[in-house]
């Protein structure tokens, strides 16, 4: 399996008032093509910080960083934007659907800066939208729709333009747990069709849905012994 | 992607509708008044210069005061006159008040103009019915008249006057024409003047000299050149006297009220455009409003792949739609303004097409000037602040 993803000690630094706070400090990380990794950790232990950098909406203080064959330092704001656009797909914690676009128009987004033609576009988004259950909602707005069904819009968003990297930021935060169990579900499929998937989220349970779990605290990664991955309550004496 | 940002524009705008039509109204007053007023003040301009034209701007008008041995030209003068290269003729004119008398009926204090065969030639198309003077009139001194609409219903009571008699400082002169009715501004009205061959005005009025002579040009483009001959031939009459005599062409005096009219219409559109730059303000202010609003948006469409040039572009085109559809607006509200006045006033609306590439460009140019700033400000935001903004 190739490596697409690998952080060689990323530092990232803020300045407050003077004070240089230490917010990242050497992180290692290597992905492969096919995993479904969970960033674990509370809040405020840098793992926000940690997935604006993998998803490329911020650059490192210092270190390496290399997506899909891409060098991430020294990118302009155009190139990071290019680099999204085609290596990552979001999911986030509340969604992040425009409100005055149809379920079809909010997927279609991505491929509009990817450059695809408008046809193509239809098809392909009206294609993902029924892979994720939803063909018979894709002309709906937003509130028009339930929590799980606009994460699952979202879902198709981030896969419609076979990014590198499915980044999903707590996609079940504001979800119930039944829903949430469902989106999780959703997660594991599309994991299982190939596709790579980084999550980030504070919560043990839902961590546990993936295949590997790397926990951050205080800006550091210790990497989660893979056995001790099913039963849940380990994580916690191990941080 | 440029259909995609205006499609995104257009919903912006309709789902504010109340802010754009607020924020355009700006826009609309301030080209309507720019349109409206470059409107009115051409049209009125083409008006008077249409009158003035009309009195014929293909003429020159030559005023001789004369000297104290001698008051006025002769014919020998205006044989010369006529003699000049690219000049079609030479139609002088003597004027003097006096009654006028048909049957009983008397009209005192009417101005009696003795001219000849070149003006009747030249305004031909003045003429209402009968003739007007030819050029055996002239060399005869016949005794006929061609008379204004206004003496006509005056002395004959609406009766045609053709063939009818009538004294003129006591001579008999036959009616051999009537002049149609001159209309607008009545500069050179003919409509109360009786009209005969100035060689039978010179006898009848007891004038001795002609001091108003109208030189027609054949090709008034060459005025320069003709004036200077002119000035040639009177400078030798009048033996190089000063103040002789005037030199006045009628096109000198179009070009000079030309000039006028077009730095008036360019300083009341100045004065209009404050209104268009207020407009402008009004549009800048929505739109950082609407970038403010939108943060969120702009942060997720660049998590999604949009640069930062694509963002101020579309932001960009949506403050040039707004101000170009005021634009639109404005124009039709213009041109409803300068047809009112141009009703009111009675001019002729002309509405070309610089007016409305005026307004279509003004208020594009409106827009992006001050859709730049607001645009900037989206493109610039930070995908993870806009991301957090909600």
């Amino acid at each position: 399996m190739s490596e697409i993803l690998v952080m060689k000690d990323i530092v990232k630094c803020y300045y407050l008032g003077g004070e240089t706070q230490v917010v990242l400090d050497k992180v290692n990380l290597t992905i492969t093509q096919g995993e479904f990794v969970s960033i674990l950790g509370p809040s405020g232990s840098g793992k926000s910080t940690l997935m604006n950098i993998i998803g490329c909406l911020d650059v490192p203080t210092s270190g390496k960083y290399v997506l899909a064959d891409n060098d991430v330092e020294d990118l302009d704001e155009r190139e990071l934007a290019r680099i999204r656009n085609k290596e990552i797909g979001f999911v986030f914690q509340s969604f992040q659907l425009l409100p005055r676009l149809s379920a079809l128009e909010n997927v279609e987004l991505p491929m509009i800066y990817a450059g695809v033609p408008v046809q193509q576009r239809k098809k392909r988004a009206a294609a993902i939208l029924e892979r994720v259950g939803l063909h018979d909602k894709m002309r709906n707005y937003p509130n028009q729709l339930s929590g799980g069904q606009q994460q699952r819009v979202a879902i198709a968003r981030s896969v419609v333009t076979e990014p590198t990297i499915l980044l999903a930021d707590e996609p079940t935060g504001a979800l119930d747990q039944n829903t949430g169990k469902q989106i999780m579900e959703l997660f594991t499929e599309l994991n299982n069709e190939g596709r790579t998937i980084i999550m980030i989220t504070h919560d043990i349970n839902i961590a546990n849905h993936s295949k590997r779990v790397v926990n951050i605290l205080d800006g550091k990664l210790i990497e989660q012994p893979r056995d001790s991955i099913s039963s849940g309550n380990t994580i916690e004496r191990s941080v | 992607m440029i259909i995609e940002s205006i499609k995104m524009s257009w919903s912006n705008i309709i789902n504010n509708k109340m802010r754009s039509f607020l924020t355009v109204l700006g826009v609309v007053i301030g080209v309507a008044s720019v349109i409206a007023l470059i409107t009115i003040v051409e049209g009125a301009t083409g008006s008077i210069t249409e009158q003035i034209s009309a009195l014929g701007a293909n003429k020159i008008t030559v005023q001789a005061m004369g000297t104290p041995l001698k008051q006025g030209l002769n014919q020998k003068d205006l044989s010369k006159l006529s003699a000049i290269e690219y000049v079609s003729g030479v139609s002088p004119t003597i004027s003097s008040s006096t009654a006028i008398v048909y049957n009983n009926n008397a009209e005192t204090n009417i101005t009696v103009q003795g001219k000849n065969e070149v003006y009747f030639k030249s305004e031909s198309k003045n003429i209402a019915s009968g003739r007007g003077i030819n050029i055996l009139d002239v060399e005869n001194k016949t005794q006929v008249a061609v008379i204004g609409s206004e003496i006509a219903q005056k002395l004959f009571l609406g009766k045609s006057p053709v063939g009818e008699q009538i004294k003129v400082n006591g001579c008999t002169y036959t009616v051999v024409g009537l002049l149609k009715p001159t209309s607008g501004f009545a500069l050179g009205s003919t409509n109360d003047v009786v009209m005969i061959p100035y060689t039978s005005a010179m006898k009848t009025l007891g004038v001795r000299s002609i001091t108003s002579v109208d030189v027609y040009m054949a090709d008034s483009a060459k005025s320069d050149a003709i004036i200077s001959s002119i000035n040639g031939v009177l400078n030798e009459a009048f033996n190089y006297r000063e103040k002789a005599y005037n030199v006045f062409n009628m096109q000198d005096m179009l070009n000079a009220m030309g000039n006028i009219t077009g730095m008036m219409s360019m300083i009341l559109a100045g004065i209009a455009s404050i209104s268009l730059v207020v407009g402008g303000i009004g549009i800048m202010n929505m739109m950082l409003v609407s970038v403010t609003e939108r943060t969120t948006e702009i942060g997720l469409r660049k998590a999604l792949g949009a640069e930062p040039g694509r963002i101020q572009l579309q932001f960009l085109i949506e403050s040039v739609f707004l101000s170009l559809f005021g634009g639109i607006i404005g124009l039709m509200l213009g041109v409803l303004v300068a047809f009112v006045a141009a009703m009111v006033i009675d001019f002729t609306l002309k509405i070309t097409v610089g007016t409305i590439l005026l307004a279509v460009g003004f208020s594009a140019t409106v827009g992006i000037i001050f859709g730049y700033a607001p645009a900037r400000k989206a493109s610039r935001l930070n995908p993870i602040d806009a991301l957090r903004h909600v």
